[in-house]
């Protein structure tokens, strides 16, 4: 019964397909899953804003939303619907064409990228033999696009926050992928399919996610920090920086071009965190064995909601980045310790089973993150902050 | 299959078009991007994944954006008056279809191109891989040599030269703005009448 519940989807796609002539299954079937994402993953968007905005408020000890539906959680209509109504403005001095272009080209890639994410046993729309190339592929696609929105408006602060934006996501960029190399070293595949299967092994009931390894730890780390810069999150919130350049190369878009610019960053956020989860998290197998009952594709979302909240709490929590700060967070400590461990997770596979492996791999990885820390904060010369102009 | 490979060839050559004639440089250089994800979309249709994923990976998310930031931090966006297209563009097209039709006689007749063509191996990411850590592996190191070497020359040509004289260090004066030039000291006061013209009125 709990198998069927697991494929209850895949079913349904198959039952509903079955109706159709032979010639035309394969095309019903795909626009079925494109159908199915375009529904599921905007509606989440829909009720995570929601719920960020609570829980932001519960942060900062206020209420957030309270009037609209109960407990304020059907903010998310009325928000769209003014996103609707609104006037449409566009600078006169703007780049047409490239002004109206850029929401669309943010949603394409974006929207491309879950098709190679597994979403529970059997329900992944794309099985590419390099899904994990594929993903990178469109999400380098997204910085275009955030060009064309801040050069095309012709604003100084649409453009700081463009090059703010492209700088940021072209340096975490490389740790992101250094990151995600060295699950595809240990598991010998570039399909995510693959990933996820060879994490879906259970020792004395405990599952063998990439996570509960040394070198799986730290690469997890890595991706996290990598991934809250790559969709704009804060800490690394200086493209939007809504305090100092007006929300950046979103400035001059309103109306509903402003709300698909806000869906294309939190379904990318969506994306990678499935991503982060499909590489390390098990993607959708449960953590322990006797939990093994529980529907894929409800331990996809739990992880998925879990890492979200994780943002949330990250965003109401830390203060945002100076730009050398970001530059040398990623460069100078996120890249040396992505590339070690890619050499760590070498090693991990050649010295076989064992404890020694854990021992030798962990002892590595804390000498490095160690070394780092204290050749990073030796140059900084942390003391005593003194204010010039603010006593 | 054919229709789909027409469609996407003649968006890549549009583009490709377009992105030459255009006057504004930044539309040049998203029309460059426009072509370059027609020609990995060719590459999907030829299935190989692969080299089409690397085509996206590479050259839409990397050199446009190169392209893009190195056209933004050089020049100013101003555009040109007059058509970027030179009058001699008949002779142009007279010379590259010459060159076209003289490339295509020569493929078409080499004796290279093996007369039936042979059914299309699944090539998997894995087979490359292998092939490129075995066979390939010189050429792979080499191509990562030449690269490093560009990488470095780029930072040492960008790296500032050490100051001559060693008095005031250039990082001091430009973290350490003088005070009083930069920021005036006490806030610049309202202007008096405004209130009471405003009152008066």
């Amino acid at each position: 019964m709990f198998d069927q519940l697991d494929q209850i989807f895949v079913t349904a796609l198959h039952w509903l397909v079955g109706f159709l002539p032979v010639a035309w299954r394969s095309l019903a079937s795909s626009l079925l899953c494109v159908g199915f994402i375009i529904m599921v993953f905007p509606g989440l968007f829909a009720i995570v804003t929601v719920i960020e905005r609570k829980g932001l408020g519960r942060i900062q000890n206020r209420y957030g939303p309270n009037r609209v539906g109960p407990f304020g959680f059907l903010q998310f209509a009325a928000d769209g619907i003014k996103a609707l109504i609104k006037e449409d403005i566009v600078p006169r001095a703007a780049d047409h064409v490239v002004h109206f272009l850029a929401p669309v080209v943010l949603l394409i890639p974006v929207l491309l990228a879950y098709a190679v994410l597994p979403f529970g046993r059997n329900m992944s729309v794309a099985d590419y033999d390099a899904g994990l190339l594929f993903f990178f592929a469109v999400g380098g696609a997204v910085e275009l696009s955030i060009f064309m929105a801040g050069w095309s408006s012709r604003n100084k602060y649409s453009l700081l926050g463009a090059m703010r934006a492209i700088a940021q996501m072209l340096s975490y960029e490389i740790p992101l992928i250094l990151s995600a190399v060295s699950v595809v070293m240990i598991v010998g595949s570039l399909n995510l399919l693959d990933i996820v299967s060879h994490q879906n092994q259970y020792t004395f009931g405990i599952a063998h996610w990439h996570v509960f390894t040394p070198w799986g730890l730290v690469g997890f780390i890595i991706f996290f920090i990598a991934s809250l810069a790559e969709s704009n999150r804060s800490p690394f919130d200086l493209p939007e920086a809504e305090s100092e350049i007006i929300a950046g190369y979103f400035t001059e878009y309103s109306g509903f071009k402003f709300a698909l610019f806000f869906l294309g960053e939190y379904l990318g956020m969506f994306a990678i965190c499935g991503l982060g989860i499909t590489l390390f998290l098990g993607g959708w197998t449960s953590p322990v064995s006797w939990l093994a009952w529980i529907p894929s594709y409800v331990w996809f979302l739990t992880k998925l909601l879990a890492i979200v909240f994780v943002f949330i709490w990250i965003r109401g929590t830390l203060p945002r980045l100076r730009m050398d700060q970001l530059m040398n967070f990623a460069w100078k400590f996120l890249l040396p310790l992505a590339l070690v461990n890619v050499v760590v997770a070498g090693l991990w596979h050649f010295l076989g089973a064992g404890a020694l492996r854990w021992l030798v791999c962990a002892a590595i990885l804390a000498a490095a993150y160690v070394a780092l820390g204290h050749t990073l904060m030796r140059r900084q010369k942390l003391g005593k902050r003194i204010y010039r102009f603010a006593d | 299959m054919t229709l789909f490979l027409v469609i996407t060839a003649v968006v890549t050559l549009l583009a490709a078009v377009a992105a030459m004639s255009l006057r504004n440089l930044v539309h040049s250089a998203l029309m460059l991007a426009v072509s370059f994800s027609g020609i990995a979309a060719i590459y999907l249709q030829l299935n190989a994944e692969f080299v089409g994923f690397t085509e996206i990976l590479v050259y839409v998310g990397a050199i446009a954006i190169l392209i893009v930031m190195a056209i933004l931090l050089t020049r100013s966006g101003e555009t040109p008056e007059h058509s970027v297209l030179t009058s001699g563009w008949l002779a142009g097209i007279a010379v590259t279809a010459l060159l076209f039709t003289l490339l295509g006689w020569a493929v078409l007749s080499s004796s290279a191109l093996p007369a039936a063509p042979a059914a299309p191996p699944r090539v998997t990411v894995r087979d490359i891989g292998l092939e490129l850590m075995t066979q390939y592996v010189l050429p792979l190191e080499i191509v990562g040599l030449v690269l490093t070497v560009a990488m470095i020359g780029a930072v040492v040509i960008a790296c500032k030269e050490a100051a001559p004289a060693p008095a005031v260090s250039p990082a001091a004066k430009t973290s350490r703005p003088p005070t009083p030039a930069g920021h005036p000291a006490a806030p610049v006061p309202a202007p008096a009448g405004a209130f009471k013209k405003a009152g008066a009125a």
